[in-house]
C-alpha cells in the first residue's frame, strides 16, 4: 500500500506493437519509472472502445506497479473519436475473436520483451474485453493470470455464433491453465447470474483455479464511474480483490 | 480443444449483444462538420455511449467512405424506438394517401 513518503513515478505514451498476423497496431503503454523488475498487465478494452476509461485504467495499473499495455483492438476500423470508431465496430457485430486474441497476445509479447519485465504477465478485461481476456487466457500461453470483469457471451447460444465469434469461450475451459478472477453483478443482464453459474460449473468440472465474486445491487459495468451503473462500494471491493489476486499470481 | 457444448437456446443473451444490422440509405445527415451525404444506417441493440440505459436502440446515420467521424447518432429507449417507427410509418402513409409519394 502507498505510503506518503514513498517515491512514485510513471511514464505513459502511445506506442505501436505487432498484433494479429504481425499487423502493426497502436496501444497505450504505461509503466513505473525504475529498473523493476515489474510484472506486466494487458488490458482488453470493452465494446465502447479504446476510450478514456481504459487509458485511465492503464495509468491506474501502472501506479500499482505494473507494466501495462492497452492495445487498440479497433485499430483496423479507422481513426476518429473512440465513440465513432466503436460505433462502426458495433455495427459490424464486433471484431473477430481470432483477431482480438492475436492483438492481445502481441501486447503480451511486447511486455515479455522488455528487460524490466519479471516474466509474468496478466490480462484484465471488462464487458467484451472480459470475454476476450478469457479467450486469450485459454487459447494462448502468453499469460499467468486473468481477470474477467462481467465478460458477456462467454456462454453462447448456438444461433449467436458467427464467423467472427465461431466458438463459445466456455468451450475452451479445458485449456485454461492460469488462475482466473471473475467479478460480476447480480443485476447484470449479460452475463446473468445463471450464465455465471454455468461458467463456474465448467470451471469446477475441469478442476480450474478460479475465484468468482457476485456483487449484490450491481449490474453491468459497476466499475464505470462515468455511467449510471457505477456502484462505488462494490467497485472499491472489486479493485481490492484485483490487487490481491495479481500480487499473489504475478510476483 | 473444445469441451462439450454448453449451448442453451432458451437463455436470453443480452450484453455486448452484437445485435446489429446495416442498410444502405440515400439522403443527407448533419454532423459536427456540417451536412454530408449518407450512405448507410447502422441499427443496433447494444450498449449506448451516452443514454442512461444498459442497452439502447442505437441508430448511426453514416457514410463509411468518409470515415468513422461521418456519423449522426441517436440512442433510444425501446419505447422511444417503437414510437419513432410508428411515427415514420404514419407520416409516410399520410404522404402516400395525399399523393405526395411517387
Amino acid at each position: 500500500m502507498y505510503q506518503t513518503d514513498q517515491y512514485e513515478g510513471i511514464i505513459a505514451e502511445t506506442v505501436t506493437i505487432h498484433g494479429f498476423r504481425e499487423d502493426v497496431i497502436n496501444a497505450y503503454f504505461a509503466r513505473p519509472l525504475g529498473a523493476g523488475p515489474f510484472a506486466g498487465m494487458v488490458l482488453a478494452h470493452h465494446l465502447p472502445g479504446w476510450d478514456e476509461w481504459y487509458r485511465e485504467a492503464t495509468l491506474r495499473f501502472a501506479r500499482h506497479g505494473y507494466l501495462v499495455i492497452s492495445p487498440n483492438l479497433y485499430f483496423r476500423s479507422g481513426h476518429g473519436t473512440p465513440e465513432d470508431v466503436a460505433a462502426k465496430v458495433r455495427a459490424a457485430g464486433g471484431v473477430s475473436d481470432d483477431q482480438a486474441i492475436g492483438d492481445l497476445e502481441g501486447a503480451a509479447n511486447f511486455l515479455h520483451s522488455l528487460p524490466i519485465c519479471n516474466g509474468k504477465v496478466g490480462i484484465f478485461g471488462t464487458c467484451s474485453g472480459g470475454r476476450h481476456a478469457y479467450l486469450a487466457a485459454c487459447r494462448t500461453q502468453a499469460f499467468h493470470a486473468v481477470v474477467d470483469c462481467w465478460g458477456g457471451r462467454v456462454v453462447m447460444r448456438e444461433d449467436d455464433l458467427t464467423a467472427n465469434q465461431p466458438v463459445a469461450p466456455i468451450d475452451y475451459t479445458p485449456d485454461l491453465s492460469i488462475p482466473l478472477l471473475g467479478l460480476f453483478g447480480e443485476q447484470d443482464q449479460g452475463p446473468t447470474p445463471e450464465q455465471v453459474k454455468i461458467h463456474e460449473e465448467a470451471l469446477k468440472k475441469y478442476g480450474k483455479d478460479y475465484e468468482f465474486h457476485m456483487y449484490p445491487d450491481a449490474g453491468h459495468g459497476f466499475f464505470y464511474y462515468h455511467r449510471p451503473a457505477y456502484r462505488p462500494e462494490q467497485a472499491e471491493d472489486g479493485w481490492k480483490k484485483i490487487w490481491t489476486f495479481l500480487a499473489r499470481n504475478l510476483s | 480443444m473444445q469441451a462439450e457444448s454448453h449451448f442453451n437456446n432458451d437463455m436470453e443473451l443480452m450484453m455486448c449483444t452484437m445485435i446489429a444490422q446495416q442498410i444502405k440509405i440515400d439522403g443527407s445527415g448533419k454532423g459536427a462538420a456540417g451536412w454530408y451525404k449518407l450512405g448507410e444506417a447502422d441499427v443496433s441493440y447494444d450498449h449506448p455511449f451516452d443514454a442512461p440505459f444498459e442497452h439502447a436502440l442505437n441508430i448511426d446515420f453514416v457514410n463509411e467512405s468518409l470515415g468513422p467521424g461521418a456519423r449522426v447518432a441517436v440512442e433510444l429507449s425501446v419505447e422511444s424506438a417503437r414510437a419513432l417507427v410508428e411515427a415514420i410509418q404514419a407520416v409516410l402513409e399520410q404522404a402516400e394517401k395525399g399523393g405526395y409519394v411517387r
